[in-house]
């Protein structure tokens, strides 16, 4: 068991596969000797070259271009985009081709790639750094899309994600990079499989990225009233466990769903519409969602972790639906 | 350049196989037998013909939404090639891709694209492969003018540049973006000249002569495989039906037309071959029917194949996942 941080936890994945399988290569803004904007490669530029972790121009089209035709050609290529919002930048690449080359294709080619992106607010970057846009790319068949919420899990799913044989979007969230956490092994997590932070018997909290952490720190808080709730992280929106979800409803009945997205159009709405298709029998009062308000993520700090939805936002919300 | 007379004769074949299958799909386009859209090739023969023919069978090329050319001069099966333009199951995709997305990853071809200015960014990952992998393999990216205004084309064109990787950049200046013509388009003319700005070599060559196109991307070929990096070449040459069928093309001047189809590529190669004594005129009326063959199967294999199973809609998204993605 070792202790890591989030950011160490999706390198050490990084470097595990690359030192086993010369096919794996890093290639994003400022990831070599720089180590990337958020120092999530730091050395693994010394240790593999410029070969393997290659700076690129800042031209996102062409890095997930590059992506696409090298893992078509038999590479397992890692991009980095700085920030999820860059996305918007290449997002031809991602939508029209990286999802839908294989299908279009009939299945003739396969493409291996990882696209890492660090995602989410709270770090006063404002409305060009901050979205939360699991939405845009859960919504594209022929994407896979994780958002890892502990160094174990970033670990795991770097391990999974470099293993498939599909395009998997990695999101990262930034301020997570610092958290620490036990890494108890270096196994791969297979995509589509969430895993249960906090068992309880009351209510059902669905959380994703750092709201995990949010819900389990509500969820400390509403012990003091005798309120036993049980933490979901589904850590792989795409494909989505839902096992798991349909297990917990059973014994809770209820459910919040938690994300950091825009309330409006998340995909924390997609889990609720298909909970509420799906288990509706199983529901003793309707899906609660809480997501940020629907406004751009502003600046300034008081303005920023307003429109953000935090433990206190849950707790008010199980208190009320319990 | 010397060719051999073998070599003259097999690149006309490959132009009268692309002039023959894409008049057969215009025709079977209008009588209602391929569905949903078709860009064709017609008049551009000479383009895809000179470039592939230096191009070996593990050498990639990256195409466009007007791709049946490159695809045939690549080596593809003109079966596989019509029973996908048809939406048939034993077509290139299964019928999952037509006109637009034909790909075959054993001969290369990283896919037709549906998407202007797409596959330049395709095409330099396919080069920074080769060049990872250190083989000597290289990729042609074939574009129209057009794309050269998309944010694509300077992203491929300065990375494949700063990392020297063995792409060939092939323009077809067919002179109109859809509708739009060059000139109302970008305020250059030759487009070739836009290689200045990625410090690689830019050549613009008549796009109907064959051994013109195949001399050129010899050399640009070369100048890949050694290590040496991209070029961009540009091939001046005009397509003789709309954007589509179905688009009648009253934007393009009849003046203009006439004096384009005067240059057609294929009467072109034709008269050479006989002023060379290349071939006789019985053998190129052999050839032709060789060909009228070829393409006769192609369209009964289509006509005799059926339509996709319904199963096979959840096929082919992922590798490993089915079943799932079928809801309602």
């Amino acid at each position: 068991m070792k202790m890591m941080t989030y950011a160490e936890a999706i390198r050490e994945g990084m470097r595990i596969k690359m030192q086993k399988d010369p096919n794996v290569f890093i290639f994003g803004e400022d990831v070599g000797a720089f180590g990337g904007c958020f120092g999530v490669t730091a050395g693994l530029f010394d240790e593999f070259g410029e070969k393997r972790v290659r700076d690129t121009p800042i031209s996102e089209g062409a890095i997930i271009g590059s992506a696409i035709g090298s893992a078509a050609t038999g590479l397992r290529p890692i991009a980095e985009l700085m920030f999820i919002d860059f996305l918007t930048v290449g997002m031809d690449q991602l939508v029209n081709q990286a999802a839908k080359l294989r299908y279009m294709f009939g299945g003739k080619i396969t493409l291996p790639m990882v696209v890492r992106m660090p995602g989410g607010a709270g770090v006063q970057a404002a409305a060009q750094h901050s979205q939360s846009l699991e939405a845009w790319i859960t919504h594209v068949p022929g994407l896979k899309v994780v958002y890892p919420s502990t160094p174990q899990d970033a670990l795991g799913l770097m391990l999974g994600a470099i293993e498939d044989d599909n395009p998997v979007m990695f999101i990262e969230h930034k301020l997570l990079y610092s958290v620490k956490g036990e890494v108890e092994n270096e196994k791969p997590i297979p995509l589509g499989v969430a895993d249960i932070k906090k068992e309880g018997k009351d209510v059902t909290v669905i959380a994703t990225g750092k709201m995990v952490h949010d819900a389990l720190k509500a969820s400390e808080l509403l012990l003091k009233d005798g309120i036993d709730v049980e933490v979901i992280d589904p850590r792989s929106l795409y494909p989505l466990d839902k096992e798991t979800i349909f297990k917990s409803l059973q014994k809770t009945n209820k459910v919040v769903v938690v994300t950091e997205e825009n309330k409006r159009g998340g995909y924390g709405g997609e889990i609720s519409a298909m909970i509420s298709e799906d288990y509706f029998d199983y529901l003793d009062a309707p899906v609660v969602r809480i997501g940020a308000l629907d406004t751009p993520i502003p600046f300034s700090p008081t303005l920023e972790s307003y429109v953000i939805p935090n433990e206190t936002d849950i707790v008010n919300a199980i208190k009320e639906l319990i | 350049m010397k060719l051999s007379n073998s070599k003259i004769v097999d690149m006309y074949k490959t132009m009268i196989r692309i002039r023959k299958f894409e008049t057969q799909a215009m025709n079977l386009f209008a009588q209602g037998s391929i569905p949903g859209f078709v860009h064709l090739y017609l008049g551009e023969e000479a383009v895809a013909t000179g470039v592939c023919e230096n191009l070996k069978d593990d050498d990639y090329i990256t195409s466009t939404h007007r791709g049946h050319g490159h695809i045939v001069a690549k080596g593809g099966d003109l079966k596989y090639m019509m029973a996908e333009l048809y939406g048939k199951e034993t077509g290139y995709c299964k019928g999952k891709g037509g006109s637009m997305h034909i790909a075959d990853a054993t001969k290369g071809i990283l896919g037709a694209n549906g998407i202007v200015g797409a596959g330049h960014n395709i095409a330099v990952g396919a080069g920074l492969s080769i060049q990872y992998r250190e083989t000597d393999q290289v990729c042609v990216c074939f574009f129209g003018d057009a794309s050269t205004n998309q944010g694509t084309f300077h992203e491929a064109l300065n990375l494949a540049s700063v990392w020297k990787l063995p792409v060939v950049f092939v323009c077809e200046n067919n002179l109109y973006g859809i509708s739009v013509n060059q000139s109302r388009h970008q305020a250059i003319k030759d487009i070739s000249d836009r290689a200045v700005a990625y410090n690689m070599p830019g050549i613009t060559v008549d796009g109907n002569d064959v051994f013109a196109v195949y001399e050129a991307t010899n050399e640009a070929i070369k100048r890949a495989r050694d290590k040496k990096g991209p070029t961009l070449i540009e091939c001046k040459t005009y397509r003789h039906r709309g954007h589509f069928e179905g688009d009648p093309g009253a934007y393009k001047p009849e003046k203009e037309q006439n004096e384009w189809l005067k240059k057609d590529p294929i009467p072109r190669i034709e008269k050479y071959m006989i002023d060379k004594k290349i071939v006789t005129n019985n053998k190129l009326e052999d050839l032709k029917k060789e060909v009228d063959k070829e393409i006769n199967e192609a369209v009964e294999f289509a006509n005799n194949s059926s339509y996709p199973s319904l199963e096979s809609v959840v096929e082919d998204i992922y590798t490993d996942i089915k079943e799932e993605v079928r809801v309602r």
